[in-house]
């Protein structure tokens, strides 16, 4: 199974995705320029994190207009997977593949430490090897993650069983005390109604050895792996 | 075509939490202008266009900020002013 990873001026966490790919999963990937219109035919394609263009004008806002990206929304249209990680996750909405936006982290500051989110759902490319309600420790990095929607949307999301993560204490409760943005119902990551493109805040591709202080990110690269292959 | 300098207005959407904003009340309120009850941090965009008359280019630029430069979940935007150049 080939992975693809989108580089964009500015992305970071690039190397970090291709290491979760060839190196915990044993499978090949290809690191794609932001202005190829040509997926290498890649199965799977993720969005990394990163600082796209600078955060122009607001996090991923010009990213979503990058070449390759017409080919990434036709990949997903196709049932495919795709999964934004932070950086990743503020463009995949931005180009409207999954819903809201995230904003300025309530508390103004850059945060940059471990946090724990549960999974609400197992019914997705990125968390079928999950189980509901598991808790996963994996670090976040970013100053915009306060996941935000209009009430009819966050309606909408909850409804239809749209939010995948969202931060929880040490007890698995998603108080405020565990909510480290501000995000809406303590959002950490989202799906599309189709299940095959997740984004989410925190870093899987920085939790995949207990070296780095959590393996927790793994059951997300092992997931996409075992769906694509069922 | 004639040219035409269009400067639009981009704030958070009202009744979302702008922490930036309140962090600066936070500071005038320290600075002694209590007066102030809200402050919002936005953007000041200004862009020089071709059009063949004003409300084109307001038209345009209304446009632009729809697609790209407001975000429509979390900003509103306001045409700040029109002016042929």
């Amino acid at each position: 199974m080939k992975f693809g990873i989108v580089s964009f001026p500015g992305s970071n966490c690039d190397d970090d995705a291709v290491f979760a790919a060839t190196e915990t999963l044993g499978q090949p990937a290809v690191k794609l320029w932001h202005k190829s219109h040509d997926l290498e035919g890649s199965d799977v394609v993720i969005l990394p994190g990163g600082f796209s263009y600078g955060d122009y004008l607001r996090a991923g806002a010009i990213a979503r207009f990058s070449p390759i990206m017409r080919e990434v929304a036709a990949h997903a249209e196709r049932g495919a997977p795709v999964i934004g990680i932070c950086n990743g996750f503020q463009i995949a909405c931005e180009a409207g593949l999954l819903p809201g936006a995230l904003m300025r982290n309530a508390g103004l500051q850059f945060l940059s430490m471990p946090v724990t989110i549960r999974v609400e759902q197992t019914g997705t490319h990125w968390t079928s090897q999950c189980r509901e309600g598991q808790c996963l420790t994996m670090p976040i990095a970013h100053g915009e993650g306060r996941y935000t929607v209009d009430a009819a949307t966050l309606e909408r999301v909850e409804g239809e069983g749209l939010v995948v993560f969202r931060y929880v204490g040490a007890n698995g409760e998603a108080t405020d005390a565990a909510n480290p943005n501000g995000s809406l119902d303590n959002i950490a990551g989202v799906r599309n109604t189709a299940g095959n493109v997740v984004g989410l805040m925190p870093h899987p591709e920085r939790a995949l050895d207990p070296l780095l202080g959590s393996a927790d990110g793994r059951v997300l690269f092992e997931s996409v792996l075992a769906t694509v292959h069922a | 075509m004639k040219s035409f300098r269009v400067s639009v207005h981009i704030v958070p959407r009202k009744g979302l939490l702008d922490p930036q904003g309140k962090a600066v009340a936070d500071a005038l309120h320290t600075l002694g202008f209590q007066a102030v009850s809200e402050v919002h941090v936005g953007r000041h965009l200004v862009i020089d266009t071709a059009a063949t008359d004003a409300a084109a280019a307001e038209f345009a630029v209304r446009d632009m900020c729809a697609r790209l430069l407001a975000n429509p979940v979390t900003e509103d935007f306001e045409i700040a002013g029109v002016t042929a150049t």
